[in-house]
């Protein structure tokens, strides 16, 4: 499916690298990845504890620089672009280690993501609680990742699969075309864990998602690609069936995985 | 904080009893010794340098080292717009003094606020330092000796003098009518969208930066805004002394500010001002105490200071405010929660 024009559409992918490289020392985290993300699909990239999953994540959100190689984000280079840039052309990113404001409400946190498309924040006098548009992104942000009863509740005092649900609906807020997703489930009960999935599967029409998952049945029935990286390197990438009937990938990785065929 | 929150009663009674306090404070001057009002003054200019400093310290996490930089840049700046033996127009000179200290916050911030933790801190205390031995090593105003402002500022408008700054409670009220300003100013701040990514910043800078929030932009912004307001005590100060010297930018000045904001209760605008109360009534009572046999007890008032600041810093770690609200929850058998009512009151 790459490449090609489907229905008319444009087919060119909405993220790309080409030859994405990361050295930390003597050691080769991510070596030499070339992905591409469409729009309407999910990317997921599995692979072993240590493959380079985040690292790569970390490479896409600009949380880390590459030794080499190149992003595309819709066409434009992005390699050397800030977190803040990158977040601001459209890439939305949740953290595998939940990453948000513990302090604040979910109603707070999600109305800072709001806040960030709402132009500039160096508006001094202006209450935010009068501020309807970015007020509403938050709520449907908020309503979006299941959490409308939670809105009010200070995150600290939630449980870890709801502060997972948090990092959904803040990058949610920030609307963004390409949803980077490290490890949203991890950590949740089979419930959320399953509202999840049906959110993703929706999101799914208007976003290229890239989603790094441990949890082999979340990713086999909502990815239309699959990467597997061992030791930094793509091992191989292709639809779901090929991925599972790969010689390569069950012998490097899914092979005493009783998951993968679940 | 969606409206459900706040009860709108509650905020009526709380802005009436500040009306009241501000009356009750205006009056002071009628029934008070010369003394005690310019006591008071001096309270509520330590009480605005201190807001300053929490807007960095305690709601944009900004352990700045220096900050009494700024309260001296204005303080000079008054001094120097004085001509010997005259008075400089006040509708200039007050400007003047905050656009200088602004200017310093400026150009100074743009270095510091790219560091972080323990290196902004040094930074910080590094830049304040070199300000004080400009003052304090060059003859560019009175060096070591500091200078004199002869005439209090002249605030005459074609002909009409609205207030006279040669009176002493004149200058009370004006330091009372600006101290007021500045919390209005930082209260209306804190609630828009800028103050939201103050506390963002705080609290997590790097998923701020992930949101696609320039975080260096709103920290300069902050830092330049506290450096204004730390001007306006500079000035107010100067003013009231009738002389600056170096110590206005010393460390000990940008600690003694710190302290105070520590000790009222950082991330609030009420904590600081409770601190600087403190801070300059326990330093009037330590330095009062008596002889007692061969030790002047009054004459070591830092140490007594000191050991109070240990007490605090051991038994009260969130500050006065923090007892205080500790001391109603146990009062009216709340339990202790997060305060959802306002994000920024817990740091």
């Amino acid at each position: 499916m790459k490449g090609a024009t489907i229905l008319g559409k444009d087919r060119a992918p909405v993220l790309a690298t080409q030859g994405l490289t990361r050295h930390f020392g003597g050691l080769t985290a991510v070596n030499d990845v070339s992905i591409e993300l469409m729009m309407g699909t999910i990317h997921a990239v599995i692979g072993p504890n240590g493959a380079g999953k985040s690292t790569l994540m970390n490479l896409l959100s600009g949380d880390l620089f590459p030794s080499a190689g190149h992003i595309h984000l819709e066409g434009d280079a992005i390699t050397h672009c800030t977190p803040p840039q990158r977040s601001l052309r459209g890439l939305g990113r949740s953290y595998q280690k939940t990453n948000v404001f513990l302090p604040l409400t979910v109603f707070e946190n999600a109305r800072l993501a709001a806040q960030s498309r709402a132009g500039s924040s160096l508006r001094f006098f202006r209450p935010v609680l009068h501020e309807a548009t970015i007020n509403e992104r938050a709520q449907l942000a908020i309503d979006a990742a299941g959490l409308g009863a939670r809105s009010d509740r200070v995150v600290a005092t939630l449980s870890h699969g709801e502060q997972r649900q948090v990092e959904i609906a803040m990058a949610l807020a920030t609307a963004p075309r390409v949803l980077l997703l490290d490890e949203p489930l991890a950590g949740m009960g089979a419930e959320e864990s399953s509202a999840i999935v049906q959110l993703l599967a929706r999101l799914r029409e208007s976003h290229a998602i890239l989603l790094v998952e441990h949890d082999m049945d979340a990713v086999f029935s909502l990815a239309d690609t699959l990467t597997v990286m061992v030791n930094g390197t793509v091992l191989e990438s292709g639809p779901p069936a090929f991925i599972r009937s790969s010689a390569a990938v069950q012998a490097a990785y899914l092979g005493g995985d009783e998951n993968m065929h679940a | 904080m969606p409206p459900s929150h706040s009860a709108p009663g509650r905020t009526a009674a709380r802005v009436m009893l500040q009306i009241a306090l501000l009356l009750a404070l205006a009056c002071l001057p009628w029934f008070a010794e010369k003394y005690y009002v310019q006591f008071v003054a001096r309270i509520l200019i330590m009480g605005i340098l201190a807001m300053s400093l929490d807007l960095l310290l305690g709601y944009t996490g900004l352990v700045s080292f220096g900050h009494a930089a700024f309260y001296g840049v204005a303080a000079y700046s008054l001094a120097m717009l004085t001509p010997a033996y005259q008075a400089a127009w006040f509708w200039t000179s007050f400007p003047l003094a905050v656009l200088g200290a602004a200017a310093a916050g400026l150009a100074i911030g743009f270095f510091v606020v790219r560091t972080h933790g323990i290196y902004f801190i040094m930074v910080t205390l590094a830049f304040a330092q070199m300000l004080f031995f400009l003052f304090h090593d060059t003859r560019i105003a009175g060096g070591n000796d500091g200078i004199y402002i002869d005439v209090r500022p002249d605030t005459t408008i074609l002909g009409w003098k609205p207030f006279d700054l040669e009176r002493y409670d004149q200058v009370y009220l004006l330091v009372l009518v600006l101290f007021a300003l500045v919390w209005m100013f930082l209260r209306i701040l804190l609630r828009s969208r800028f103050g939201h990514v103050l506390v963002g910043i705080r609290v997590n800078e790097h998923r701020m930066r992930s949101l696609g929030f320039e975080t260096f932009r709103y920290k300069l912004a902050c830092f330049t805004i506290a450096a204004a307001l730390a001007g306006i005590a500079g000035y107010l100060s100067a003013l009231q002394f009738g002389v600056v010297n170096p110590e206005f930018m010393g460390w000990h000045q940008s600690a003694a500010v710190m302290m105070m904001v520590i000790l009222g209760g950082m991330g609030t605008l009420i904590g600081p001002v409770l601190g600087a109360s403190a801070w300059m009534l326990l330093e009037l009572g330590f330095q009062s105490l008596p002889v007692a046999g061969s030790i002047d007890l009054g004459k070591h008032w830092q140490l007594w200071m000191g050991a109070f600041i240990v007490l605090t810093a051991l038994l009260l770690p969130s500050g006065l405010l923090g007892a205080w609200s500790a001391l109603w929850r146990r009062l009216h058998h709340q339990t202790p929660a997060l305060d959802a009512d306002d994000p920024v009151a817990k740091p």
